[in-house]
């Protein structure tokens, strides 16, 4: 290999060196505000003001759906703290008791009030049928 | 010998006289294989536990999302074959990608979207993973304006290559998005690490997918740079008796 093409290869790795440490450094500054929503746990550790609107996920607790007309009511939980969540409207059809959920809304006295509720999917994919042979 | 071939290789001629050899096997088998997957993918899985029918869109979504940060490491490694080298082919690749990434980007983005609506109930949030795949499809428009700005193609070349090296830091955001940040997007399926949590019955269709459709982009991209060859080329006398 001519000293040409080693100071080419050089050159290309002091590039991708650069644009990483550059890109490295912004992401580190960033951190946490590029999460798309607080855990519960964040959420007790954190002040935040009562008109920001924020985003809260986590797991629906078992048996914490509660339906009063349009209402709907329920915990999330990161199976260490849970916070309580009050909505009016429509859920998503795979919103249900045990499953990941995101809530936008306010804070207001330990309580989300909710404007929109999002259903979060995880990546397991399997047939209804072998889902029942494995909870047995 | 390895040497002698891919320098003969290398050559656009070569390159062209092979392509027309093997175009048409790439394209029968591999258009084959994605018929094929895709029919069993559609009709003859089982529904998933929790997202019923929804979750077959995933036949379409995983192998566009996957080709669109593939793409973009091939263009990636081509960008330095043509810096170091100087092998002209290299540098046609780049600029014969670019248009096919942005493509499968797009793809992956619309079908995602419409995956969204039925699961998590929105069609678009501003999501580590939503996003930066965004920002990839923007590089790819950005490197391809780039390159039509340029009247002297040497130095779009030159100028595309080097941005595209520096784009490239992009690709393993994407990749981890779903690790280092929380997102609705959910995480990986399909790891090296570990096994798939994907059910086999609905798992080999998806890998039926993403190879067919794979071939299909590679014949994409094969015509594409035949495209390149003939513009850069013409005035040579070997492509004009090709014509």
């Amino acid at each position: 290999m001519n000293s040409i093409r080693k100071k080419r290869i050089y050159n290309i790795c002091l590039v991708i060196l650069f644009s990483i440490s550059g890109v490295g450094l912004i992401l580190y500054s960033l951190n946490s505000n590029l999460d798309y929503f607080f855990t519960p746990t964040e959420l007790k550790n954190k002040t935040i003001p009562v008109d920001k609107r924020i985003k809260v996920g986590g797991m629906v607790l078992k048996g914490s759906v509660e339906r009063i007309s349009s209402k709907v009511s329920f915990t999330i939980t990161d199976y260490e703290n849970s916070v309580n969540v009050e909505y009016d409207g429509i859920v998503p059809d795979l919103f249900k008791e045990e499953s990941g959920v995101v809530v936008l809304g306010y804070l207001k006295n330990q309580m989300v009030f909710a404007e929109e509720v999002l259903a979060k999917h995880d990546e397991n994919y399997m047939p209804p049928s072998l889902k029942i042979v494995n909870d047995n | 010998m390895i040497k002698k071939f891919i320098h003969q290789f290398a050559s656009p001629k070569t390159f062209l006289l092979q392509v027309d050899k093997f175009y048409g096997l790439i394209f029968f088998t591999s258009l084959c294989i994605y018929i094929f997957s895709i029919i069993w993918g559609l009709l003859f899985t089982p529904e998933d536990f929790v997202q019923g029918n929804s979750f077959r869109i995933m036949y379409l979504h995983v192998p566009a999302s996957f080709l669109s940060q593939s793409l973009y490491i091939a263009m990636a490694v081509s960008s330095a074959t043509y810096l170091i080298w100087r092998v002209k082919l290299a540098a046609y690749f780049v600029i014969a990608i670019a248009p096919i990434g942005a493509m499968t980007t797009f793809i992956a983005l619309v079908s995602g979207s419409i995956w969204g609506i039925p699961t998590w109930g929105t069609w678009w949030q501003w999501d580590a993973r939503i996003t930066s795949t965004l920002i990839l499809f923007i590089m790819y428009l950005g490197l391809i304006s780039l390159h039509n700005s340029f009247s002297n193609y040497e130095k779009a070349d030159k100028l595309l290559s080097w941005l595209v090296i520096v784009g490239a830091v992009n690709i393993p955001i994407i990749k981890k998005s779903v690790d280092w940040w929380t997102t609705l997007h959910q995480s990986a399926s399909i790891t090296l690490t570990n096994k798939p949590s994907i059910d086999p019955v609905m798992l080999y269709p998806l890998i039926g997918t993403i190879i067919g459709f794979f071939g299909l982009i590679i014949c994409l991209i094969l015509i594409s740079s035949k495209n390149q060859i003939f513009i850069r080329e013409k005035n040579k006398s070997w492509v004009k008796d090709y014509v």
